[in-house]
């Protein structure tokens, strides 16, 4: 079956094609919320979120754009929703940075970054980044979606999305060529 | 312009959705290490979209654990539609029972009040 024919049949209450839109698209979904999050325990319960609130908005969507990029928003949103609770039940600091644990000198994106495994410190930089500028620049450089939107599901301004994707970008290239920055500075 | 404040812009520059002004341009034009880092910024945004196929495995058994999560939300949903049916059901009989008493009531007034007003030849 198509996937229209499977979202036309889940939208009439079909919980079997439903169930095979979760299968075609779960690894994708997952992926987003590993990113969004920075880690698997978070993106569990946020995939989980997010596919409980497809089911139940299944009938809204309207096809004007692809179920995946449907998906990513719903995805978005639950993430945001669910480091909002985990930040009041563990007072995590959502906009300061991270210290990465292990700072041995092979380790550090700027060091490593002209290795082969090039993409890998790029996810593992994206993970050092406070969630805030992470979620912005995850969901608008990695999955292309556009400032509205971000700021739609995220609960803020245009103009604040764009400011944390400034932000991102420029924390990205100080984390990855870190030596650059200092050349440039001189 | 200085290279620090063209640095500064180039973060937002570097995707071509916000167009440079003259300024920038000229100076990125003839300034190497502008050129550099502006090459540094398409880089790393290069790098991250390829990062959208870069997928991750799911921990095993979470897709199993989502549809369950799924199956238990849709029963619960049944469930409610159903008692939420039923409560209609309560309340369309309970609000049948009251118009009907209420127009018995107003019938048996206004039969009781006919009965009990003088008529027009005795008080002739």
């Amino acid at each position: 079956m198509e996937q229209a024919e499977l979202i036309a049949a889940a939208q009439q209450g079909d919980r079997a094609a439903f169930d095979e839109l979760v299968r075609q698209t779960f690894v994708d979904t997952f992926t987003l919320a590993c990113r969004l999050t920075g880690n698997e325990e978070d993106a569990r319960d946020v995939v989980q979120d997010a596919y409980l609130r497809a089911w139940r908005a299944i009938g809204k969507f309207r096809g004007e754009a692809q179920f995946s990029t449907w998906m990513y928003r719903i995805t978005a949103n639950a993430s945001a929703t669910h480091l909002r609770k985990r930040h009041r039940h563990r007072t995590e600091p959502l906009d300061e940075v991270t210290e990465p644990a292990d700072m041995r000198p092979e380790t550090q994106p700027a060091t490593a970054f002209d290795s082969a495994d090039t993409l890998e410190h790029v996810a593992a930089a994206i993970n050092e980044l406070p969630p805030k500028l992470r979620s912005v620049v995850v969901l608008k450089d990695v999955y292309d979606l556009p400032h509205e939107a971000i700021a739609e599901e995220l609960g803020i301004s245009v103009a604040a999305a764009k400011v944390r994707l400034h932000r991102a970008r420029r924390r990205l290239r100080d984390e990855l060529y870190e030596q650059g920055a200092e050349a440039h500075a001189v | 312009m200085r290279c620090d404040e063209v640095a500064a812009l180039l973060p937002t520059l570097v995707d071509g959705t916000v167009p440079p002004n003259l300024a920038v341009e000229h100076h990125v034009e003839s300034c190497l290490r502008c050129q550099a880092e502006l090459a540094r910024y398409r880089r790393l945004l290069r790098t991250l979209q390829q990062l959208r196929t870069r997928y991750i495995e799911p921990t095993p058994g979470l897709l199993g654990e989502t549809l369950a999560a799924l199956e238990e939300a849709a029963e619960r949903r049944a469930v409610r539609s159903i008692l939420s049916g039923r409560r209609l059901k309560y309340a369309g009989a309970i609000g049948g029972t009251a118009v009907a008493t209420a127009a018995t009531a107003a019938l048996l007034i206004a039969r009781s009040r006919r009965r009990g007003a003088p008529s027009l030849s005795l008080a002739s």
